[in-house]
């Protein structure tokens, strides 16, 4: 069975039956990528359309492969070569798309919403593949895939999400799924990078790096953009790291077998110290190859239709 | 010639009158008020069941020309106004060029005179290109005919500015309308920052942006004894500090617009980019601090900022859309909605805040309805219902969150100078 929806918008609709569906279609495909020949037919005859409006190496690349493997066409559009500069609206655009019969389009945009915008002129599906500040719903499935992998469950799991959490579409996307399915999860950072009302989303705040990382079963550290710092949200990059950089000293309040976890791309020495990031605690790689998994399984679930395991045998 | 309009309850709190009568217009001007009136010739208006009100006027509204013409013009404006039963209308300056001068003021007049089709009445902006640095020629503007002064969209930075703006208006008995905003605190913000922009990953404008401009200008109009008003308030904390002001008996009035007693930032959730206004959609507790401001007599004034953008501009990623709803065509309807049926607001005090306060705040001899009056008349049928269909808007502006909204009571004729121009809720031309 697929997914019953049209599109991925947001992990904040799934339930968590779509929510387990979907991590327990990325484990069969997971084995795919590990084969010596990665290729399945399962979405041969598809197009899916990388509709890419930011820059992003890891989540572009990560959709091209995961439609590769699956024998999709893919096409990716990014804005600098495509009629964006001559001024083409995101309507429009989709319009087009549309009409040249795409049947999925990722799309990673800086206006929160613009999914939303893409997905009403689109009968395509459509994924949203990180939108402003709202969500990355991809981003938090493959954390959360890695969560399950390493941990069983993610249910009453302890989980520190670290950093800037009120420009990060992942930490938003990542409270959403990982309190539904069970964990606790606390968010950790400066007051001045704090969403408002974050608690009513269920999390617990912390401003102390310290507490907040005590007896976690999960460290997620989240990147730190250096303009932040420009528009005066805290002083210095060395206070920052000071205060909230994820050192070794620090992984050892958390629980012994604590996963550290980053999005990537990495400040290496600012929100995470260089021997955390390759340390025997960090899935960071391991998250990278998961996220094929996962956007395999979301393009199969949205356009693929039918079992999966039959698909990919 | 001759208009009777027949069988109305009259509705004019100004000569605290309510009751059955009929109005006789001769000439323009109201000749009898009183019951069974009849005249030879006269066009009759029926108003059986419906309230003859004196003629709304909406303090403010963006009527776009000069400039922007594929926004608005003065034409269809005024149109959307007849059609949502305003008589009149107060014009923002913020045009392109800015109505900075008396030869723009005397250029919408005599544009309003020969295109418009409700009394369009210019404010003048404070400063020289609404730029926030030199005073604009707010004597000759007045004596243009410009009602007020106001850098609307461009919120006077400067203190000192502000201050010298007000001492200056006071001696034309303009008052200054101030669009409450600390531009450093909005920043680049879209929504009201709260919840919801936490969870819908816009960026918010606080409470606060408005509040410390509109606590900055009640100690301006304190020290300077100007007469403000306060445009869109949207906040509890705002309406707290009219209240104040007006404990303290200094001259501040205050305007809400129906946005902002109707709907919450929850709206947003859409990405709906007619939901995007500035000030933002506030919460629960904000909604309910403006209808007891309004209640309560804090907040004297309802005025739409009616806020036309083409559609294109519109339909665009929500951080990239310009700011504004327009409200000429649903003010009525919402204001019974929410204010009217439920019981806030009397048919009385709404008449007052959408007709003789306005009138009193721009010194305009209008909102009344005794015998010599301008025949400046809103018919309002209580029961009148209607789904919005923002298609059949008037105004070149079809961005309304409303579209869909079953209203009752509505405007169902516009009486201007004794001339009907909507009948029927189709304008008459």
């Amino acid at each position: 069975m697929g997914l019953n929806r049209k599109d991925l918008l947001g992990v904040k609709d799934l339930t968590v039956d779509e929510i387990r569906l979907i991590l327990e279609t990325a484990g069969p495909m997971k084995d795919i990528i590990g084969r010596q020949i990665k290729k399945v037919p399962t979405l041969r005859g598809k197009t899916v359309i990388n509709l890419f409006y930011e820059p992003s190496t890891r989540t572009r690349t990560s959709f091209e492969l995961a439609g590769k493997y699956m024998s999709a066409d893919t096409i990716n559009i990014s804005t600098s070569t495509s009629s964006v500069v001559k001024g083409e609206t995101l309507k429009d655009t989709a319009k087009t798309l549309e009409v040249m019969g795409a049947d999925v389009v990722v799309i990673r945009h800086a206006a929160a919403g613009a999914p939303h915008i893409l997905s009403k002129h689109l009968s395509a599906a459509v994924i949203n593949a990180g939108d402003g500040f709202h969500e990355h719903p991809t981003q938090a499935l493959l954390d959360m895939f890695t969560i399950k992998e390493k941990k069983g469950s993610i249910s009453g799991l302890k989980v520190a999400i670290v950093g800037d959490i009120l420009h990060s579409r992942v930490a938003r996307s990542n409270i959403w799924g990982l309190t539904k399915m069970g964990a606790e999860v606390r968010v950790v950072g400066p007051s001045t990078l704090i969403p408002p009302e974050v608690e009513k989303l269920g999390v617990t705040t912390f401003t102390s790096l310290e507490e907040g990382l005590r007896d976690t079963d999960v460290i997620m550290v989240l990147r730190i953009q250096l303009e932040r710092q420009q528009k005066g949200l805290f002083p210095t990059i060395r206070e920052y790291a000071r205060h909230y950089g994820v050192t070794a000293e620090r992984v050892r309040l958390a629980r012994p077998d604590a996963l550290v976890m980053h999005p990537g791309p990495i400040n290496r020495g600012v929100e995470i110290a260089p021997e955390v990031a390759d340390g025997i605690q960090a899935v960071i790689n391991e998250q990278v190859t998961n996220g094929v998994a996962v956007r395999m399984a979301l393009l199969y679930l949205l356009a693929g239709g039918g079992n999966p395991h039959e698909a990919i045998s | 010639m001759k208009l009777l309009v027949k069988g109305g309850k009259i509705i004019d709190p100004a000569n605290n009158f309510s009751k059955a009568a009929d109005i006789l217009v001769v000439g323009g001007k109201i000749s009898a008020v009183g019951q069974n009136l009849c005249a030879d010739g006269a066009e009759i208006i029926d108003a059986q069941g419906k309230l003859v009100c004196p003629g709304f006027i909406d303090m403010h509204v963006h009527l776009r020309e000069p400039g922007l013409e594929a926004k608005e013009t003065i034409a269809s404006g005024t149109r959307a106004a007849a059609r949502g039963g305003f008589t009149g209308v107060a014009c923002m300056p913020n045009t392109k060029p800015v109505v900075d001068s008396q030869a723009l003021v005397e250029f919408i007049k005599s544009r309003a005179a020969a295109q418009g089709v409700v009394n369009v009445y210019p404010i003048g902006a404070i400063t020289k290109g609404s730029a926030g640095g030199e005073l604009a020629e707010i004597g000759d503007m007045k004596l243009a005919g410009a009602v007020a002064v106001s850098d609307d969209g461009h919120p006077v930075t400067n203190s000192q500015v502000m201050r010298l703006a007000m001492e200056y208006t006071k001696m034309f008995d303009l008052p200054v309308i101030s669009h409450c905003e600390d531009l450093d605190l909005v920043a680049d913000g879209v929504m009201n920052e709260g919840y919801y922009s936490t969870v819908y990953g816009l960026k918010g404008i606080s409470r606060a942006a408005e509040e410390v401009m509109v606590a900055r200008d009640i100690m301006l109009a304190e020290l300077t004894g100007a007469r403000l008003h306060i445009a869109h308030i949207s906040t509890a904390g705002s309406v707290e500090l009219v209240r104040m002001a007006k404990k303290k008996g200094l001259k501040v009035s205050a305007e809400a617009t129906p946005h902002h007693f109707a709907l919450t930032d929850e709206v947003v959730g859409s990405y709906d980019t007619s939901t995007k206004v500035n000030p933002p959609l506030r919460g629960t507790d904000d909604v309910k601090a403006v209808k007891e401001g309004l209640r309560d007599g804090t907040i004297d004034v309802i005025a739409t900022d009616h806020a036309p953008h083409a559609v294109e501009e519109k339909d665009v990623e929500y951080n990239y859309a310009p700011f504004g709803i327009v409200g000429l065509e649903t003010a009525v309807g919402l204001a019974f909605r929410e204010l009217v049926n439920p019981g806030i607001l009397s048919i009385e005090e709404l008449v007052r805040k959408m007709s003789c306060s306005p009138a009193r705040i721009l010194g305009l001899n209008k909102g009344h309805l005794g015998v010599g009056a301008d025949a400046d008349i809103t018919l309002i049928d209580p029961d009148r219902q209607e789904i919005i269909d923002v298609n059949k808007f008037a105004s070149k502006g079809k961005n309304s969150p409303f579209g869909g909204w079953k209203l009752t009571g509505l405007p169902v004729a516009t009486i201007v100078g004794g001339r009907v121009v909507m009948r029927d809720r189709e304008l008459v031309l």
